[in-house]
């Protein structure tokens, strides 16, 4: 019985091509909403959340802004390391230069910092090695560079043993980081890392006083313990004022990044799913509008021994296929929209189809279907044959 | 097998109460092709929807086979308008986005009968209005007469026990009217009961007994 509603629902649907694609345009409108912004948003959370986790999830940065008469030293920032919640500690002060070579000159940011940065950060190497204390001590002019910087000013990824000038002064190029495909930035920015003194040469802005450097604590679940380890040892050093200092947690940043994320999905998901509701109103009127127009083929149907089950059936199922066609319709398009934004964003952003709001959206769709079905099935239903027979349209 | 005792039917229009039936008592013997004859307005599609369960009298028994009709819900009337009586209309009353064949299968589809045995059925039922051929062909492909013969088909597939027909040459010419009752006469030797609702004197009397009604009330007139 069902197979055969099915069967006239579609008849139906196909005798009327034009109107029944108008009446699917709703739902497909309001599926493709659906689907296609909360996968993006989705999409985005993932690709931030790597960018966040891949700079190190157990990591803490600080930034002192009131040294209170005693800065941090270098030999400071490293003896925070010998309490056992905290694995390294490394300073950091930044600042932009011209990076050129032979082959081709940009701006990039340089990075001062010791040899702990690159296991604080998690930094990967592509070849050669990472700064050491022994560059540190010796002001030695070496800087490790990353994967952007060696293939856009150096021309090629092996470049270890090579000059590079930054400002004009030459160093000597002793690392190159990875590139990672999670991570744009490590291709798209032009960083280069040389040790701390060296940085203080090379620019007036860094002077030996510390004003930001991050640690790592010894694993991810203790970040909190080392959170409070360095909060009481700052506090301790500038004199109890909280506003002397701030101490960024990752993980604090990444929940953050989430639960903005989490609203913004909500957000759009609810603006969607209103235009759903409007593509099922159109569902409800089409089908208010059919079921009148055939008043006369009920009235046939109850005649020969369709009883109010069977017709209240067929136009719930027809009501039904239409909101589920469009469904499918709709996702098929959110797919290839996807696809699109996809490769026009390269290869930074990629965006899938997120399973969850597929099936959200085919629920809904077989909702809309029959909340917005059962009333028009059901007026189709009561029509008692005489006045259907006798009814001319 | 059709009996009706004291059936009334009211309408009420305004304030003014209508006898579409009045007190009307009627006997139909199985295998009887009977005729109702009378002007409009006489009460005769009253007495067609009563008799084929497409309405229920305000007062009065109305015996299907036996079976007294006004104590069935209405899914129930449903299944004995399915099963029992095969209707054929002044206005053909096919489904116009169906195929003939798929017209005739309806009734067979709500009867539950399974594909095969569909099949079958409609192609008998196609032959016995010589319109085999034409099962694919959609209503509005059909001419008036050959639309008649597909209802008349539809009405013999589900196998009825009573053929209620309604004016079924109202909307033809006489010669194809005439065809379409060489047809009820074919059924009636065939054994079928027949109930045919007409105005019409000369279609009225091809039939073995005529009834007349007027004003709600029923006069028989025996052949």
């Amino acid at each position: 019985m069902i197979a055969q509603s099915m069967k006239m629902a579609w008849k139906s649907i196909s005798s009327n091509k034009m109107r029944s694609f108008l009446t699917m345009l709703g739902i497909i409108i309001g599926v493709i909403s659906l689907v296609v912004l909360v996968s993006l948003v989705s999409g985005t959370t993932e690709s931030v959340n790597s960018q966040i986790s891949s700079m190190g999830s157990n990591m803490l940065t600080v930034s002192i802004k009131d040294d209170k008469g005693s800065p941090m030293k270098l030999a400071d920032v490293t003896a925070l390391a010998e309490d056992e919640e905290i694995e390294e500690a490394a300073p950091v002060a930044q600042s932009s230069v011209t990076a050129s070579s032979t082959y081709s000159e940009e701006t990039a940011s340089v990075y001062g910092t010791t040899g702990a940065y690159a296991g604080i950060q998690d930094l990967e190497l592509y070849a050669g090695r990472f700064l050491k204390n022994t560059d540190v001590e010796n002001h030695t002019n070496v800087a490790v560079i990353n994967a952007g910087l060696a293939t856009e000013v150096m021309g090629r990824m092996n470049v270890v043993g090579e000059t590079v000038s930054l400002n004009g002064v030459a160093y000597e190029i002793v690392g190159v980081l990875a590139a990672r495909d999670s991570d744009s930035t490590t291709t798209q920015n032009y960083e280069a890392y040389i040790p701390y003194t060296s940085l203080i040469r090379l620019t007036e802005d860094v002077s030996s006083s510390i004003t930001s450097f991050c640690v790592s604590a010894s694993s991810e679940d203790t970040l909190d313990h080392a959170d409070t380890v360095l909060t009481e040892a700052m506090m301790g050093r500038f004199g109890q004022d909280e506003d002397a200092f701030t101490i960024v947690n990752q993980s604090t940043v990444m929940e953050a990044m989430e639960s903005v994320n989490n609203t913004l999905a909500l957000l759009l998901g609810g603006i969607a799913a209103i235009s759903l509701l409007v593509g099922g109103i159109g569902i409800m009127n089409i089908m208010l509008v059919s079921v009148t127009e055939r008043t006369r083929e009920i009235g046939i149907r109850k005649a020969i021994g369709a009883n109010r089950g069977t017709i209240m059936m067929q136009f719930l199922i027809e009501a039904l296929m239409l909101s589920l066609l469009g469904c499918v319709i709709g996702i098929l398009l959110s797919w290839t929209i996807l696809q699109i934004i996809s490769a026009a964003g390269g290869s930074d952003t990629a965006y899938a189809l997120s399973v969850g709001v597929v099936w959200i959206s085919i629920a809904f769709s077989l909702g809309i279907g029959v909340v917005f079905g059962i009333y028009p099935a059901n007026k189709a239903a009561k029509k008692r044959p005489i006045d259907a027979l006798r009814y001319t349209g | 097998m059709i009996v009706l005792n004291d059936v009334s039917k009211v309408y009420h229009i305004g304030e003014s109460e209508v006898y579409a039936l009045d007190h009307a008592n009627m006997r139909i013997r199985e295998g009887e092709f009977v005729s109702i004859i009378g002007p409009s307005g006489s009460g005769k599609s009253t007495m067609m929807n009563i008799i084929g369960c497409l309405d229920i009298a305000d007062s009065g028994q109305y015996l299907l086979d036996g079976q007294p009709i006004e104590e069935y819900t209405e899914t129930e009337l449903a299944k004995i308008r399915n099963r029992k009586i095969g209707f054929i209309f002044q206005t053909f009353n096919l489904i116009g986005n169906m195929t003939a064949a798929e017209n005739i299968e309806l009734p067979l589809i709500y009867q539950k009968i399974s594909r095969e045995e569909r099949k079958e059925q409609v192609a008998q039922a196609l032959e016995k209005v010589r319109l085999s051929g034409r099962g694919k062909h959609k209503p509005n492909e059909l001419s008036g007469g050959q639309q008649q013969r597909v209802a008349i088909a539809r009405a013999i597939a589900s196998r009825p026990s009573l053929f209620l027909a309604d004016e079924p040459t109202g909307n033809l010419d006489s010669a194809t009217g005439r065809e379409i009752m060489e047809l009820f006469h074919e059924l009636h030797t065939q054994g079928n009961t027949i109930v045919l609702i007409t105005h019409d004197n000369s279609i009225a009397r091809q039939a073995s007994r005529s009834i007349h009604i007027l004003d709600g009330k029923i006069r028989e007139v025996a052949r």
